[in-house]
């Protein structure tokens, strides 16, 4: 078949190269986040801290180790920690969240280098919300909380989202068990749904008031989540490490958990 | 036989193209191992069953009876394990009567593959097939979409790998009972401990020649809870109400039969 153009039709000469690079083309990916579970916890009182978290670490259904801390001394000597006043615990993805806590504790120790005093927690809280919002479009993938005391001496507590979002709180979970463990909080810490018997009809009924608990009661109310919580989460066990931040500095009390 | 009702089917395709997810079935990630020995077979559980990442029973049963010789332990989806095992049962039980003879280990293992393969995977049952009959001693697996396998020891399940690592270090040939039981044991305690789909107790079931079949449930109990140090007793009106209604055991007794409990009456079952 001839054409006067000059230019012959591709159905003449029988193929084409508009179609000659659409082998079929693969899609590659690449996920940079893993989820390594387990759970972390916080509460308040009128003159400490406590910060809790489990020391699985795990991805799928395997557990990579039994000990792996997601609880961290910030701004404290490199090996010991000591000389820390505030306490950080990230969960979720574990590389992000030692990547969060060597950088805040970078930024806490320049803070004292340049201003010669410790950073207060209230100006380490607002720092790090600003450091994550920093990576707002590819995020730590961490939920972070952060804990120490505040100016007057009492206990403070700021639960992040992964890109910044901050609130300071009494209590908080935060991780693969939170939707278990913060429900008990609520009702053993805020006394939600905890009315004073008797004390009025319908409506009129009283709530029970929420007060500062004593770090004796508080420690035992965190063991109780975890113990319970290691029962129906599968990511969570193998041991509870606890940060309790007082005037005199911070202690840190290891309990075994069960290691099914 | 009869069969699967389909009658839902293409209302849910209609509904999962636009958008509504499918329902998750109870998956028992799981440990399950099995082990022939001189005069018999053993096999184990371990006794987690999950749904995601939450435990959804921390004491289930996953050693099912096909015959009184034949038993068989179940990974996969819960109910699918259950339902198959129990119809095998069942058609085992009536080949039995019909040939008046005790039913053979590979005969229950012929009818699960098949069954199994005529499903082509959707009924999501891996199984160990275990007994004793007349032929001698048997032990299988059978995979959901039909395969099987005859071996001297075998572990399926999301814990197969911990458990059959501690097949491959241990295992000899002519094990007695009790060294059978301690390494099936063994190997479902690994499950446990390394896998996170398996958890809890371990059952164990050892099925012997002229012996009757023990059923040893909750064999070995490695992960019991410790005491709670808090007391979670609320004083009786912390729950708020709006208004009640007061039946009296006088007028309940008109309609049912009741009776008196004993104990203290204030407590609740959770109390004692």
């Amino acid at each position: 078949m001839t054409t006067l153009s000059g230019q012959p039709l591709s159905e003449a000469i029988g193929y084409s190269f508009s179609n000659a690079n659409s082998a079929p083309h693969r899609e590659h990916s690449f996920y940079p986040y893993t989820d390594n579970g387990g759970s972390t916890l916080g509460i308040t009182g009128s003159d400490f801290a406590i910060l809790a978290g489990d020391t699985r670490s795990v991805a799928g259904y395997n557990i990579n180790s039994r000990y792996v801390p997601k609880v961290f001394k910030i701004g404290g000597d490199d090996e010991t920690g000591d000389g820390a006043h505030i306490v950080l615990s990230v969960v979720g993805f574990a590389a992000d969240g030692q990547a969060l806590k060597e950088r805040l504790d970078a930024v806490v120790k320049m803070y004292k280098y340049q201003h010669g005093k410790p950073m207060s927690v209230r100006a380490c809280a607002q720092r790090l919300s600003t450091i994550l919002y920093q990576k707002r479009f590819f995020p730590y993938y961490v939920h972070a909380i952060l804990a120490g005391l505040d100016e007057e001496g009492k206990g403070a507590l700021y639960s992040y989202d992964p890109v910044g979002s901050y609130e300071r709180e009494q209590c908080r979970a935060a991780g693969s068990a939170a939707s278990l463990i913060m429900p008990f909080l609520d009702n053993q810490v805020n006394f939600k749904n905890q009315y004073i018997p008797g004390s009025g009809e319908g409506h009129a009924l009283e709530p029970k008031k929420a007060e500062p608990l004593p770090r004796e009661t508080v420690e035992r109310l965190v063991r109780d989540a975890f113990t319970s919580a290691v029962e129906r989460h599968i990511e969570v066990g193998d041991g509870l490490q606890m940060m309790v931040i007082t005037r005199s500095g911070v202690e840190e009390i290891y309990y075994p958990l069960k290691k099914d | 036989m009869t069969g699967f009702d389909f009658s839902n089917y293409n209302r849910n395709a209609a509904l999962h193209a636009k958008g509504v997810p499918l329902p998750k079935a109870t998956s028992t990630g799981t440990t399950i191992v099995g082990c022939i020995y001189d005069n018999g077979v053993v096999i184990a559980a371990d006794t987690r069953a999950t749904s995601g990442p939450i435990v959804a029973d921390k004491n289930c049963e996953k050693l099912h009876y096909i015959a009184p010789k034949i038993w068989c332990a179940g990974a996969g989806t819960a109910a699918d394990t259950e339902f198959t095992t129990a119809l095998i049962s069942s058609n085992i039980e009536l080949h039995a009567l019909s040939t008046g003879r005790p039913p053979r280990v590979i005969t229950c293992m012929t009818m699960l593959k098949q069954h199994l393969f005529r499903y082509q995977g959707h009924i999501g049952a891996y199984l160990v097939v275990a007994g004793v009959d007349p032929t001698g001693i048997g032990l299988f697996t059978v995979h959901a979409h039909g395969s099987t396998d005859k071996l001297p020891y075998v572990t399926m399940g999301s814990g197969s790998l911990a458990a059959m690592s501690v097949f491959e270090s241990m295992w000899k040939p002519n094990l007695d009972r009790d060294g059978a039981v301690a390494l099936c044991a063994e190997a479902i305690k690994a499950g446990i401990f390394n896998d996170l789909g398996s958890g809890s107790n371990v059952d164990v079931c050892v099925i012997e020649k002229d012996k009757p079949t023990q059923l040893l449930r909750n064999y070995i109990k490695p992960n019991e809870r410790g005491e709670k140090e808090r007391n979670y007793r609320f004083p009786r009106g912390t729950t708020a109400y709006l208004n009640q209604k007061i039946i009296s055991k006088e007028d309940m007794r008109k309609y049912v039969s009741v009776e008196e409990a004993s104990g203290d009456p204030n407590l609740m079952e959770v109390d004692m």
